[in-house]
């Protein structure tokens, strides 16, 4: 670790914090439908959208019909995505002739766009038609950070709102969350990834010969722009199989840095959108801190984990003052690869510049915990934040009784009901990834995947099934996942992951919006503070940390104590 | 909370009462209202039946599982044991309470409408109908609650108040009620019958003391779920790591397994959470308010607004002298001379705070008078004026308005300093008296409505807790403000009708507040039911006690502070053990999960930061603490965890050190010690 490096990381997170502090309250401006700069260009083109649908855009919804909306909005976009794959032989716009995508992987592929995941279990250049990239993959790229966005939009009134019984109208969310937030800022991101020298163009491959005289294919195509939607929808889901590694996506220093800023931005936002609509900044500002406490921690251990390098290289006299580097891109260097490693499993994105299998064993667990952790610090756009609503209700819950009231959160009474939601979403997460990675580790046909044994092979069934739930969809790499029973089974995971938790977390937002809301008094449990904070972390740590150190113990935990006895998978 | 009755927390005979008790409470069907116990109990049927089967096939580790298996059934009933303990404290109450219901015979009036009629039948007090009206005589045990229509007697009520101070009841006003199981000491009264015989008051009390018909709480529910919930996920994480650990070359036997299943599951809270509901009842009990329901407990933690009558709860009621005034030309000693005089037989509060002051902070002494003849001027309504003709002086005190009459002194004659005295005590809720000797005005007494001592402190306290006091008073605003701001209260309703409480406590709760208040009258009935805590009087009507959700044996208005009080500490108590609960965990897993796997992979033991002796004893003494620190937390659980009033984030700080970085640190310490005697005694 150099302080040169913890500078760069500085750097990055201090243009995130001050870029998202505005576009939280711009969000928020959009949100509550007033005046911005944007509106006398954008308003008649949302206006037309609605004409063209039939929408009714100032009738607002019940948490029920709002959610419904979401269910049966998603359940197109998948449908249509599986149709585009199966049928792509018969399509329009498949110059390579591929065919039909097989029945498990569209499955798989059509959940992981719909569901944010972006989990690729195949070889984009070499399964998808143009036209499934273009009019599916990308579309859903939009629509599913679109959809994040739209639900933590409802969940935030919620808390706004006292006796309300409606929390907003999707279709007006959902086309606000594309037309003002996503389509502005891709195209500013896509434009300055161009100017760090990503190509940008609709023309084909270059052929080119190399020094020993062979011809070479190299493959172009619009790559600035899906990089931007990529980054700032947290879908992560790469236009070359080794995503941001690949010299076309992620060129240089600049183009990193930007990756990560782009990652974190829109997340990182709706923590200053939340605080403005509740109307207090520092309920916003809490959780906020809670998040970037959580995440500079990971990535110091990352960082220190991998600068410290192997030490079993050490013995055999390899000078490892460069750290750990197999895996890693020189280009990026140790802390931007360690902030990237973090960042992009802290949120739900799941682009990669680095190969995590290739991390030390306890630089390799924190992307993997993070995930555990239920993609909240600060997760994905939108399913971050209203996860880190379902543990700060958690925390009050538990904790807030120690003032002698009964819980409330941000003036809204926790009572039974909510409970019983909160814990029916929290219950969906170790039910899934432990649930099927220990059917897989004990799955002969599953463990055929594996590309290593021991615990490192316990790892990589972990992560996929942590990746997938989590609606991440970085792959540990190792793990053959082309296969039908982790098709489906992470298809599943992808589902329940993403609309299992939601719906509760939807059910819990109709629930508060209709209660009203306590004033507050010195004998408020206080949500904001140094206090709450390091409450806050402490539940996010002890609960998450409870429900995983067993399976940790046996993966990453035991991996790094064997690797200093000098034994390796 | 001096007042609190004190019995031993742990009475022997409770002790053996609960022991049998909690063997009793094995029962699935008593289990299974408490899901953390019931799994708890599910796995130690489970870890039972492994015991036998290596009894059978006489396997290895037969020690392990069959101390294992034990320590499992400790476990629950430990947490049963805890909950009787809880349940006990409140049926020895019971019990005395039930001795005084013993069949009652009651009078039963043939003609009730009659006045002059006295005709009655004999009944059981068992068979009496609402509506019924009966006699009761000087020496007889009221048959049933009522509502005395006709008579006066003095009532000995200590059977239910524990006060043996007899009390007047009496037909119309707010003193009609009456309670059965009370007996009148001297006279006779009329009482129409207004309960059923099985729900009167002491029926409820008496199911309410023994906990049974006792429901969860609103917040105790949801807490239960968080619980379930938790105990699920752990459910989850240790059946999948049977998976996991065979993918790694373990096969974990089903006695490890549940053995770091009860660890992890909350069961100290979860053993724990019923004695902590009864004891808060109890606690409530034993401070003799009667609560209808626990909700009502867990609301009054919640007031945000409290509605304290003035009279009583922030002032002493009576209005005492606090100094005298000389007019110009006399001094202190005329004054307080003439007035101790002139109240030497005015037996009224007021009269005898004269004479105390006039002795202690003028140093008058009293005069014999014997040889004197005096002649007493007693006080009348009409006059308004009382007393004193002695030695050819006529001195006299009273209303300004009317000394200054029978003196024949025109307001305006007087002297511009005894105006201006006058005025300022009148402008702040004092009340002025005129003292003059023949034709001379000596001055004026200053009476006030002196407020509690330490009661500003103590509003300053509920200020801090987030609490808004609100003073209610019939005083004409500008008394009423004046008291208010001398007390410290945040608002005051004055000249307050009972509609205008009605309306403050609707308008508040509008807001989203919690509003608790007393009240005893039939006209406060409608706001007593429409407060989240209403807090009616023993003394009051039984409409009043009828509406409310608590009942004040002691009749005591101030106690509505303490009722906030102890709902608080109940919730408290309750959340710290939650914390400590789930904080323990963390200690666990680095006692059992290296333990786990040591066959498979040695390296882990690193995690072994306790140095625990094997395997065996690292899991069997995580087991023992886990259920040793039930037995050791009952005490906590039934007491309650200290309170003070300060504000939420000072309490959520400390009881955050005491009982999250506590509930850390002390199963490490704990598990090791164990694990020493354990090795020590070669038990694993």
């Amino acid at each position: 670790m150099t302080p040169v490096g913890w500078l760069q990381i500085a750097l990055v997170l201090g243009a995130v914090l001050v870029c998202a502090w505005q576009l939280g309250l711009y969000m928020a401006r959009v949100f509550q439908a007033e005046k911005t700069f944007l509106t006398p260009v954008l308003l008649p083109v949302e206006r037309a959208f609605y004409n063209a649908a039939g929408i009714r855009f100032e009738k607002e919804q019940s948490w029920l019909t709002y959610t419904l909306a979401m269910l049966a909005f998603n359940a197109l976009g998948f449908l249509v995505l599986y149709a585009l794959m199966r049928l792509q032989a018969l399509l329009p716009l498949n110059p390579q002739g591929f065919a039909g995508v097989a029945p498990d992987l569209a499955f798989n592929t059509a959940m992981s766009f719909a569901t944010n995941t972006n989990w690729q279990a195949y070889g984009g250049e070499t399964t998808m038609s143009h036209l499934v990239q273009m009019a599916g993959l990308t579309v859903q790229n939009f629509l599913s950070a679109a959809t994040g966005i739209a639900l933590a939009i409802a969940v935030t009134r919620a808390f706004a709102r006292s006796s309300a019984q409606t929390l907003g109208n999707f279709w007006v969310d959902m086309t606000c969350a594309t037309l003002y937030v996503l389509l502005p800022l891709s195209v500013l991101v896509a434009i300055t990834f161009a100017l760090t020298g990503v190509p940008q163009t609709l023309a084909g491959s270059v052929e080119a010969t190399t020094l020993e005289g062979a011809k070479q294919t190299i493959a172009l195509g619009p790559v600035a722009s899906q990089e931007a939607i990529k980054q700032l929808g947290t879908n992560g889901g790469g236009f070359f199989n080794a995503n941001a590694a690949h010299p076309f996506e992620n060129p240089n220093a600049w183009s990193n840095a930007l990756s990560i800023w782009s990652m974190l931005l829109v997340a990182t936002a709706l923590t200053f959108t939340f605080g403005r609509m509740v109307g207090d900044r520092r309920q916003g500002l809490a959780l906020l801190f809670a998040m970037y406490a959580l995440l500079i921690a990971a990535t110091a251990v990352v960082y220190w984990a991998e600068a410290s390098g192997n030490p079993l290289l050490a013995k055999e006299g390899v000078d490892i003052a460069a750290g750990n580097m197999e895996g890693k891109e020189i280009r990026f260097g140790q802390a931007l690869s360690a902030l990237y490693v973090v960042a992009t499993t802290g949120l739900s994105c799941g682009a990669v510049n680095t190969m995590h299998n290739s991390l030390m064993p306890l630089g390799g667990s924190v992307p993997l915990f993070l995930m555990q952790l239920g993609e909240i610090l600060p997760g994905g756009v939108g399913s971050g934040l209203y996860g880190m609503i379902v543990v700060a209700l958690l925390t009050v819950f538990i904790a807030g009784l120690m003032v002698g009231r009964t819980p409330e959160y941000l003036g809204k009474k926790i009572e039974a009901r909510e409970m019983k939601l909160a814990m029916l979403a929290v219950l969906i997460l170790p039910l899934v990834i432990l649930g099927f990675s220990a059917a897989s580790a004990m799955l002969p046909k599953a463990l055929e995947s594996l590309a290593n044994p021991g615990p490192r092979g316990l790892t990589e069934i972990l992560y996929a099934y942590s990746s997938a739930t989590g609606n991440n969809g970085s792959a540990f790499a190792g793990l053959s996942a082309n296969t039908t029973w982790y098709n489906t089974t992470l298809g599943i995971a992808m589902l329940l992951g993403r609309f299992a938790y939601i719906v509760p977390v939807m059910a819990i937002a109709g629930a508060l919006a209709a209660k009203k809301k306590v004033p507050v008094s010195p004998g408020t449990f206080p949500t904001h503070g140094p206090l709450f904070i390091g409450l806050l972390i402490g539940v996010i740590l002890i609960l998450g940390g409870l429900q995983y150190f067993p399976a940790l113990a046996l993966g990453p935990i035991v991996e790094h104590f064997l690797m200093h006895a000098g034994k390796t998978f | 909370m001096a007042r609190a009755k004190t019995t031993s927390l742990f009475d022997t005979g409770i002790l053996r009462q609960a022991a049998l008790d909690a063997v009793a409470k094995l029962a699935p069907a008593k289990l299974v209202r408490n899901p953390v116990m019931f799994v708890t109990g599910a796995v130690a049927v489970l870890v039972t039946l492994v015991f036998i089967r290596d009894l059978l096939y006489v396997r290895a580790g037969l020690s392990f599982t069959g101390q294992i298996a034990a320590w499992l059934w400790f476990t629950v009933i430990f947490a049963n044991f805890a909950e009787a303990i809880a349940e006990g404290r409140g049926k020895a109450h019971a019990d005395a309470l039930r001795s005084t219901r013993s069949d009652t015979q009651a009078k039963v009036l043939l003609h009730p409408d009659d006045p002059a009629d006295d005709l009655w039948e004999p009944k059981s007090a068992d068979f009496l109908d609402v509506g019924e009206v009966v006699l009761v005589e000087a020496g007889e045990t009221i048959p049933a609650d009522g509502e005395v229509v006709a008579g006066i007697a003095s009532v000995n009520e200590s059977a239910v108040t524990g006060e043996s101070a007899p009390v007047i009841r009496e037909s119309g006003g707010d003193r009609s009620a009456v309670t059965g199981g009370t007996v009148v000491l001297s006279d006779w009264i009329r009482v129409r019958v207004t309960s059923a015989p099985g729900s009167s008051f002491l029926d409820r009390m008496i199911a309410l003391v023994e906990g049974a018909q006792r429901q969860k709480t609103p917040n105790e529910l949801a807490l239960s779920v968080l619980l379930s919930g938790m105990t699920l996920i752990f459910l989850i994480a240790v059946t999948t790591l049977w998976g996991l650990a065979g993918y790694s070359g373990t096969i974990l036997s089903v006695t490890v397994l549940v053995a770091l299943l009860v660890t992890l599951i909350p069961t100290t809270i979860g053993g724990l959470l019923s004695a902590i509901g009864i004891a808060g009842m109890d606690r409530l009990i034993r401070f003799n308010v009667m609560a209808t329901s626990g909700r009502a407990v867990e609301a009054a933690g919640d007031v945000d607004t409290l509605l304290l009558d003035k009279t009583g709860t922030i002032t002493f009621g009576n209005r005492l002298a606090t100094a005298f005034i000389p007019a110009p030309g006399f001094t202190d000693n005329d004054i307080a001379a003439a007035a101790l005089l002139s109240s030497l037989s005015d037996e009224t509060p007021e009269g005898r705070s004269i004479v105390a002051l006039a002795k202690g902070n003028h140093a008058q002494t009293e005069p014999d008078l014997r040889s004197h003849a005096p002649a007493f001027i007693p006080f009348s309504a009409q006059t308004r004026i009382s007393g004193i003709d002695v030695d050819g002086r006529q001195i006299r005190k009273g209303a300004v308005d009317a000394v200054l009459r029978a003196i024949g002194m025109p307001l305006n004659d007087t002297p511009a300093a005894f105006r201006e005295a006058v005025e300022r005590i009148s402008r702040t809720g004092g009340t002025p008296l005129a003292v003059a000797d023949g034709n001379r005005l000596l001055g004026v007494i200053h009476l006030k409505d002196v407020v509690k001592p330490d009661i500003k402190e103590r509003f300053a306290a509920l200020r801090a807790m987030g609490i808004k006091t609100v003073m209610v008073t019939g005083d004409n605003p500008v008394t009423a403000a004046a008291i208010a701001s001398e007390a410290g209260v945040d608002d005051y309703i004055a000249e307050a009708t009972p509609q205008d409480k009605l309306a403050y406590i609707k308008a508040e709760q509008g807001k989203g507040r919690l509003i608790a208040m007393c009240g005893d009258g039939t006209n406060d009935a409608p706001a007593l039911a429409q407060a989240d805590v209403g807090v009616a009087m023993q003394s009051g009507t039984q409409a009043a006690r009828e509406a409310g959700n608590m009942v004040d044996l002691d009749s005591n208005p101030t106690k509505l502070i303490e009722v906030t009080e102890i709902g608080k500490q109940l919730l408290m108590t309750r959340g710290s053990l939650t914390t400590f609960s789930i904080a323990n965990d963390v200690a666990k897993y680095f006692a059992i999960i290296p333990a786990l796997f040591l066959a498979t992979y040695p390296e882990l033991g690193a995690l072994n930061i306790m140095h625990l002796a094997t395997p065996e004893s690292a899991i069997l003494s995580a087991v023992i603490f886990n259920a040793l620190i039930i037995v050791a937390l009952i005490p906590l659980a039934l007491k309650g965890i200290a309170y003070q009033p300060v504000g939420a984030a000072a309490l959520l700080r400390r009881n955050l050190l005491v009982y999250g970085l506590g509930g850390l640190i002390v199963p490490f310490v704990g598990i090791k010690l164990i694990d020493l005697a354990v090795s020590a005694l070669r038990l694993a």
